[in-house]
């Protein structure tokens, strides 16, 4: 017969045993798949977006403008002047979210921003300021071009990395990252924590700024590709990526003629705090999958991000439109005397690199991380190569040595999470229930079941309407 | 945060593990008898804070120095808690057993099977809502699929088989039974030699009838493609008939294309004729019909256009001579039963059936007509969340037995298929019951008439032969041909042509 492939080369067999067990018996090989009911309900809806003309392209395209987009550090600077936010505006992760739903660290954030700004004098008297709704606004960072990890505050004064797609101009944005324990972003706002704010604003930021200009584009995209090699998976962990940052923009900072201690505590600052690339890595992926947004017809999801309360996706077919759930409580380890009962539901926009196929996707490359939740490297291997099965394709760029170069799995796949029930595994943080109490802990998590589905039943509706 | 009890707190200096391995460790010693608060860390100006924040009084250190700090109800538990803090931490230094091999899962899906091999084809027989999915990730892959699943909803089906025909590739299905390609059986396929016919089969049975009967006479085939039993509807318009027949034209081979169906949609087969017209392969036509040839006379067709003899088709033992009474036919194989319908219809009229010929036809849920009857037990309404008839024939098997009981029937028409895929040994269960329905009926002052076409090959695992003399052995006649097996039973009741 006249064809490319034939079954003389191995059939894929999906359902009844019998007939693998024939072909067996006929010498051919065989290649079995472990076949499972999709999530309830969602038969029609994977038929229809199975069958969609546009969908195989579709998606190869938002692979490729993925995959093919290289993020570079441009530039540090005010959120005031990059994003043109005012006074009274805040932007927080996740999807949007008003005042009277936030979660305890995301009105802390909040609290402590205002405090920043000089809206009020005591982090306290914000909540009344939240409460009025007057002078002050909310809006995800997503709808600003930005992304912020957990949750995700930024207001005018606070400096912020740029990232740059230089074929096209296209810019992503996020805050400098403060280290961990009492920090904003876990929702902490004692004096200490504004107090740091500040000296980012006044030094730091501009001192990075200086340094990065003078250095020139950095390649945030190149040191992804090195740190992956190096045992970060970049959610978690970004020590070699933190340190390779530091090492790309250390002669520009000597030479920048700032006073000497002000450089120093900036290079201790950086060199102390394992997470502080992790603010670079994050725009860096959202500039990537900002690529495949508004292609008719995939099913690739180009963002998951959590406001505390929420966790939401979008998707390249989708638009802007928001799919949403309940945030889940990550599980894991406990800093101190901390335990469940105190961790606030996920939060942050640090699922961005979930999404781009690092973080939680990349577990291989950073064993470490699976210890989380008490498993082992077996574990890590076996999640990377799990994700594989709900991605569209594989990062030619980003690679796992230890998964005989296997790139990240690349560009989830709501069909295939749907079909399978496997969930996107996401490395986080976890936050403290209540408001001011920092970090209390770190673990694994993963989206409300809910999401995929009804973002599915979107992508067939447009199917439909096509046709 | 409580503070009474017994507080040990110790500085390890030079002992190092990472900060994940240690919250491990102090969660690990958390977990002994007697321990209230445990927390190892290296003493960082945070962990510090922690510690501190727990409730403990540190002593000066360095970040490089290891803190092991307990809390526990009273001194006696110490040396307890000392030996889990050095238990779990030589546990956090040490890779596991398995470190280095890990289990690889099986693909979940189809396109994950197809990142991983370079299978050539795809065979899907997963639920019917959910097969297009996974055949169209065979298409995805750029690879042709059969698809054995039935109750697959049509819409899914003109979709699917609509992709495919964009990108030149061929859907064998839904509901296809029977595909032989490079010589291996797909689904149901019997074991046949190569050679010249290549076949294209909008029915599993059907195909597999003809492929017998070629095979018995010496002729091989160069590959039997199916389609689907829906594939010459006028919805899906013979979209996978018209790619079979130009790969099979294609082919070097293929020195005849035949094309089996059961009853078409006009228009579709008259589109189909022109469409064949355009072919270099000749084209025949199987298509089953009030009128048209039977599958048998289809073979000998083939045969003569090949310049090939038309041999005597088997035929084995003899069954007992009944005076009369009604037709029952018990068929796993639903164009066998189209076959046997449209031959009965032609010497008795109206034939009742499940797939009944005219809507007026159709048989109640108890199965039972005043007339000839015809169940196809291989039928979508009645394998929805059941194996086919051909894998597990409790259904039928019933029916034959109350049927003897009842005195429904004095004849009763079986099929029996053969071939990859079928239970291994059909005569092992058939023969026992035709055996124990004629002595039913015997003790009942009746007689039972039993005449089964058995299509099979020499070559098939379960080897024609051996069934054939089981099922003769048992008192009933056997046929190679459906069509003279459907003729003697008509015969038998005194109804032949």
């Amino acid at each position: 017969m006249t064809s490319t492939h034939r079954p003389s080369d191995g059939v894929v067999t999906s359902g009844v045993g019998l007939f693998a067990d024939a072909l067996d018996a006929q010498a051919v090989a065989v290649n079995r798949v472990d076949w499972r009911p999709p999530m309830d309900g969602t038969e029609d809806d994977l038929a229809a977006v199975a069958t969609d003309p546009l969908r195989l392209d579709a998606n190869r395209r938002a692979v490729e403008a993925m995959t093919s987009t290289q993020a570079m550090v441009v530039d540090v600077a005010p959120a005031s002047e990059l994003l043109g936010l005012e006074r009274g505006q805040f932007l927080h992760a996740g999807p949007p979210l008003k005042w009277e739903n936030a979660s305890g660290p995301m009105r802390g954030a909040l609290q402590g921003a205002a405090a920043l700004e000089g809206l009020v004098d005591d982090p306290e008297d914000a909540i009344a300021l939240f409460e009025s709704g007057d002078s002050v606004s909310l809006e995800p960072c997503h709808h600003r071009s930005a992304v912020g990890p957990m949750a995700g505050v930024v207001s005018p004064s606070m400096w912020m990395w740029v990232l740059e797609d230089q074929t096209d101009g296209r810019r992503t944005y996020c805050t400098l990252n403060e280290g961990l324990g009492k920090v904003l972003r876990y929702g902490a706002y004692s004096p200490e924590v504004l107090q740091r704010l500040r000296w980012m604003s006044d030094v730091l930021g501009p001192l990075l700024g200086q340094a990065v200009r003078a250095t020139g584009p950095i390649d945030a995209t190149g040191i992804l590709t090195q740190m992956l090699q190096m045992g970060d998976e970049a959610h978690n962990r970004n020590r070699a990526g933190t340190l390779m940052l530091l090492r790309d923009i250390a002669p520009a900072l000597a030479q920048s003629g700032a006073d000497a201690k002000d450089i120093a505590e900036v290079f201790s600052f950086v060199g102390g705090n394992d997470h502080f690339f992790l603010n670079i890595a994050m725009p860096a992926c959202k500039l990537a999958l900002d690529a495949a947004r508004g292609i008719d017809g995939s099913t690739m999801v180009v963002a998951m991000a959590r406001n505390g309360t929420e966790f939401g996706i979008q998707t390249a077919g989708t638009g802007d439109q928001w799919f949403t759930g309940p945030a889940q409580v990550a599980e894991g380890l406990y800093l101190g005397d901390y335990g469940p009962d105190d961790a606030n539901p996920d939060i942050g926009d640090s699922a961005i690199t979930e999404t781009a196929g690092i973080g939680g996707f990349a577990m291989a490359t950073a064993p470490a991380i699976v210890r989380f939740v008490g498993g082992s490297v077996p574990d890590a291997l076996a999640t990377s190569r799990r994700m594989r099965e709900i991605t569209i394709g594989e990062n030619p760029r980003w690679s796992i040595p230890v998964l005989d170069f296997m790139g990240t799995p690349t560009g989830i796949d709501v069909s295939r999470v749907c079909r399978t029930g496997i969930l996107p595994q996401i490395n986080t943080g976890m936050a403290g229930r209540v408001a001011g109490v920092g970090q209390v802990g770190a673990g694994l998590v993963t989206p409300p079941a809910n999401i995929f589905p009804a973002a599915l039943s979107a992508l067939a509706e447009r199917t439909r309407s096509r046709r | 945060m409580t503070t009474t009890g017994f507080e040990h707190v110790e500085l390890r200096r030079g002992a190092y593990a990472d900060s994940v391995a240690l919250l491990q460790v102090s969660k690990d010693v958390a977990a002994v008898e007697g321990v209230t608060a445990a927390q190892v860390a290296m003493a960082t100006d945070l962990n510090r804070d922690v510690i501190a924040q727990m409730g403990f009084t540190l002593p000066e250190s360095t970040p490089n120095d290891m803190i092991v700090a307990v809390r526990l109800n009273d001194e006696s538990s110490l040396p307890a808690a000392l030996e889990a803090v050095d238990a779990a931490l030589t546990r956090a230094s040490r890779r596991g057993d398995d470190g280095a091999s890990s289990e690889i899962e099986p693909p979940r899906t189809t396109l994950s099977a197809f990142d991983r091999t370079d299978a050539g084809l795809a065979l899907v027989s997963v639920p019917g809502a959910s097969a297009a999915v996974e055949a169209a990730d065979a298409l995805d892959a750029g690879r042709d699929v059969m698809i054995f699943s039935d109750n697959v909803p049509i819409e899914h089906e003109i979709a699917l088989k609509q992709l495919a025909t964009e990108r030149g590739l061929l859907v064998m299905g839904p509901d296809c039974g029977t595909a032989v390609i490079d010589g291996i059986g797909l689904g149901f396929a019997n074991a046949v030699r190569p050679g010249p016919v290549g076949i294209v089969a909008a029915s599993g049975t059907g195909c597999q009838q003809l492929l017998c009967l070629l095979d018995h006479a010496g002729v091989g085939i160069s590959a039997a493609l199916g389609v689907g039993g829906r594939d010459l509807s006028e919805a899906v318009s013979a979209l996978s008939t018209r790619e079979a027949m130009r790969r099979l034209d294609e082919d070097a081979s293929t020195e005849l294309i035949v094309v089996v169906s059961k009853p078409p949609a006009a228009k579709v087969a008259e589109e189909l004729r022109e469409y064949a017209a355009t072919l270099t392969t000749p084209v025949q036509f199987a298509l089953l019909g009030s009128g048209q040839p039977d599958l048998t006379s289809a073979a000998e067709a083939v045969l003569e256009t090949l310049g090939r003899p038309v041999p005597e088709w088997p035929h084995h033992g003899e069954t007992a001579q009944v005076d009369g009474g009604r037709l029952r036919g018990l068929f796993v194989g639903g164009t066998l039963c189209d076959e046997a319908m449209l031959i009965a219809a032609e010497a008795v009229g109206d034939v009742y059936s499940n797939i009944p010929l005219e809507p007026r036809l159709e048989l109640g849920a108890d199965r039972r007509a005043d007339g000839t009857v015809m169940i196809d037990f291989g039928d979508d309404g009645m394998t929805a969340g059941r194996a086919h008839p051909m894998i597990d024939p409790t259904l039928r098997l019933e029916d034959l037995a109350r049927t003897a009981r009842d005195g429904d029937a004095s004849v009763v028409l079986l099929d029996v298929v053969l071939g990859h895929g079928a239970e291994d040994d059909p005569a092992g269960s058939l023969a026992p019951a035709i055996s124990s329905a004629v002595e039913t009926a015997k003790a009942a002052g009746r007689e039972l008439a039993v005449v089964v076409a058995c299509v099979g090959t020499q070559d098939d695992p379960q080897q024609t032969g051996r069934q054939a003399e089981a099922l003769a052995a048992a008192g009933a006649e056997v046929f190679l041909s459906n069509a003279q097996a459907t003729r003697r039973a008509l015969s038998l009741i005194g109804a032949a042509r």
